[in-house]
């Protein structure tokens, strides 16, 4: 497949897998930030693929996974308001809110349904004027703009029964919040490609500044990230800290325009809370006053008692980098994708579903 | 509808003037219109000596050991590119049949038909049944219709039950499986599972991607009189794909199976269609395919037995029996990496992004 095969190239990979050995002299800690690099990581079997000095830690880039439990409870809630019909992508179906998840008020009879496309939901609201379409908002700054074309394209249909549920969460400063805590030793970054692709590359000019840190723009094939590890890798043994990009083919330093117009058009910066992690300030997207009628949050008056995380998931350390799945007390005993304790262990692109599906644990371990 | 190159037999309604445009809640009452609906209907499409007896069960002579199957079939959409619900209903069945090593005789055919059914849809149904059947060489001996109201149902739920002789070389059960034996697929992976989401409501993207539906007992004979003491195991990978066959097999013989992830075929229009959707190919349902578990001295000679079939044609070892890692599937992925294939939780449901 034109490129697709070219980025999974067993030779290539061969040869990036030496030049890496060649460089490397020391050990480096390296975080890949989206959930799928993460995905793509295991599925391919590229981390026993690496040298021992790299250990690859797996940032909080899964949306699914970062969603807090309180944003769940309130999807569910509308989902079983008998006036609604609930839209959303399939992923976020099994995640489990504080008592339950979408896919069991479904069974139970809420109309719940799963969209590829935000502008369906639209085209669903035109044809049930007589419900309320809710559109479950979610993801990073990739299904932003997508997400906001929705809002501005039933605001010009007049469709008036539309609303989103949004749960939009930002990069950056999550990757200040990791880089800011005590606890946890990051050496570099591997940006996600895709957020890139929308947002350019220009917001991580100051990081790289501030903590010194090198961060390699990176894709999702097994040629580009190893692509990027190599040269995070080349930074880190020279002691220095760049912004680089290795996905050139599809990200361009400013991003795309048109897609940053209409995520600005429909919604603000907010404070967002991150499931596992916490309440990060400026994180997330949230709807602008002037499309409030298509907030679901104020159509809806949403006020719902917030509820605490299961004590037992370890997903915030997880996310931060500071545990692999496998140092999990409850990975694959207790919590398993049937019974997840967390979101981690729902989405394919959670790293605990990932390593849970596609690892054998006995090779995992080896690189932990 | 969709018109279906495959069948053999023209649209050509002989229902009765009296009758109606769609299926009402009348033809599942047991009175005239049932009647009527079965008579210059499904009877005579369907024709054998055993159905003509209009019996409430049928009588049926057999020899020997034999194979019995039951199956549901609730699709949708109902017309897919390559087929429709009437012939997997029978492919089904039959092909259930085959891969316990059997030669299908004799099916059984349940409709339970949502009210509202358009008549056309339904006769299309019926004879891509009758071209599925005479393909297959099996024969109709029973049935039932009922009617639900609409919402009940959607549009037409087929239920089959077969049976089959078995073989005289076949022997087919996990517990012959043994460290060193090849593991075959018949054919391309994934191409029903995603001819069927490409029609998807919500989801239909343009592609020329058909089902693969075919009745498989053809070829299974053959393999079986020219080596049949030396398959081991055969199963089609219908619902959760090849990776799910395989984990129920190593969950059973507690063996390892080791596949080979480049050795595995797929069509590029498939594979594309995968990437743009999320959805890992080795877990989408297939209809026309199966796997056989070969003893390695033989594995070449049934693969080239199975090239010589259009079925068969891309066939391919995909990888093989270990004493390693038991109870285990692994995968050498494309650039030489190792992954565990485990089962899937649930639905395979596209991702965010």
């Amino acid at each position: 497949m034109k490129f697709l095969s070219e980025y999974r190239d067993a030779q290539v990979v061969e040869e990036l897998i030496n030049d890496i050995r060649l460089v490397v002299t020391r050990p480096w800690t390296i975080m890949e930030v989206c959930g799928g690099q993460t995905h793509s990581l295991v599925k391919n079997g590229i981390m026993e693929m690496l040298p021992r000095e790299i250990t690859m830690v797996h940032g909080p880039g899964c949306p699914v996974c970062v969603t807090p439990l309180g944003i769940i409870d309130e999807a569910i809630y509308l989902a079983e308001n008998k006036n609604v019909i609930l839209c959303s992508f399939g992923d976020m179906l099994r995640v489990p809110g504080s008592k339950k998840s979408l896919l069991e008020v479904k069974a139970m009879g809420a109309d719940v349904r799963i969209v590829y496309s935000p502008l369906e939901a639209v085209t669903l609201a035109q044809n049930n004027p007589d419900k309320e379409i809710v559109f479950f908002a979610v993801g990073f700054e990739t299904t932003a703009p997508a997400n906001g074309l929705s809002v501005v394209q039933a605001h010009k249909l007049g469709v008036k029964n539309y609303s989103i549920l949004a749960s939009h969460v930002l990069v950056p400063p999550a990757m200040e919040a990791i880089l800011s805590d005590p606890e946890t030793r990051i050496d570099s970054f591997l940006a996600a490609g895709h957020v890139c692709t929308i947002m350019g590359t220009e917001e991580y000019d100051p990081i790289v500044e501030k903590y010194k840190v090198p961060i390699v723009v990176t894709g999702f094939e097994p040629v580009d990230l190893l692509q990027g590890i190599l040269m995070a890798v080349i930074q880190l043994e020279k002691g220095v800290a760049r912004l680089e990009n290795q996905y050139a083919r599809v990200v361009q330093r400013e991003g795309n325009r048109l897609a940053q117009n209409t995520i600005n058009e429909v919604f603000e910066v907010s404070d967002r809370t991150w499931r596992g992690i916490g309440e990060i300030p400026m994180s997330g997207y949230e709807v602008k006053n002037e499309y409030k009628a298509y907030n679901a949050r104020t159509k809806f008056n949403l006020n719902l008692e917030s509820v605490p995380e299961n004590a037992e998931c370890i997903s915030g350390a997880i996310m931060k980098g500071l545990k692999k799945p496998v140092q999990c007390p409850n990975f694959g005993t207790k919590c398993n994708p049937e019974h997840p304790l967390g979101a981690p262990m729902v989405s394919s692109e959670g790293a605990c579903a990932a390593y849970y599906h596609y690892s054998n644990s006995t090779v995992v371990e080896e690189n932990v | 509808m969709t018109n279906n190159p495959k069948l053999s037999i023209k649209l050509n309604c002989p229902l009765p003037k009296l009758d109606f445009d769609v299926i009402t809640m009348g033809h599942g009452s047991g009175g005239l219109l049932t009647h009527r609906l079965l008579e210059s209907g499904v009877f005579d499409l369907l024709k054998n000596e055993h159905l003509d007896q209009q019996h409430d069960g049928a009588f049926l002579e057999l020899h020997g050991k034999i194979a019995f199957s039951t199956d549901s079939y609730v699709i949708s959409p109902i017309f897919f590119p390559g087929g429709n619900i009437g012939e997997l209903a029978v492919n089904g069945s039959v092909n259930d049949l085959a891969m316990c090593g059997a030669i299908p005789k004799y099916l059984s055919l349940s409709f339970i038909i949502e009210e509202g059914l358009r008549m056309e849809d339904f006769w299309e149904i019926l004879l891509a049944i009758k071209t599925a059947s005479d393909k297959a060489g099996v024969k109709i001996v029973t049935g039932d219709t009922k009617v639900v109201e609409r919402g009940k149902g959607d549009q037409i739920f087929i239920n089959t039950s077969g049976i089959g002789t078995l073989h005289p070389k076949a022997n087919i059960h996990y517990s012959r499986i043994k460290p060193g034996d090849k593991i075959i697929l018949s054919g391309k992976m994934a191409t029903h599972g995603i001819a069927i989401m490409s029609q998807r409501k919500g989801l239909e993207f343009e592609t020329t991607i058909e089902s693969d539906t075919t009745n498989l007992n053809h070829l299974v004979k053959k393999l079986l009189d020219h080596a049949g003491e030396h398959i081991h195991f055969l199963r089609d990978p219908t619902r959760g794909g090849v990776a799910t066959v395989m984990n129920e097999l190593v969950g059973q013989s507690k063996h390892g199976i080791e596949l080979v992830q480049k050795d595995i075929p797929v069509d590029e229009q498939v594979e594309g269609a995968c990437e743009m959707l999320g959805l890992d190919p080795l877990y989408v349902a297939n209809e026309g395919l199966f796997i056989v578990i070969v003893d390695a001295t033989m594995a070449d000679q049934v693969l080239t037995l199975m090239h010589e079939d259009e079925i068969g044609k891309s066939a391919a070892i995909i990888g093989e029996v270990v004493s390693s890692h038991p109870g285990q599937v692994v995968m050498a992925s494309r650039i030489g990496g190792k992954r565990v294939v485990n089962y899937l939780t649930g639905e395979q449901l596209p991702r965010i992004c």
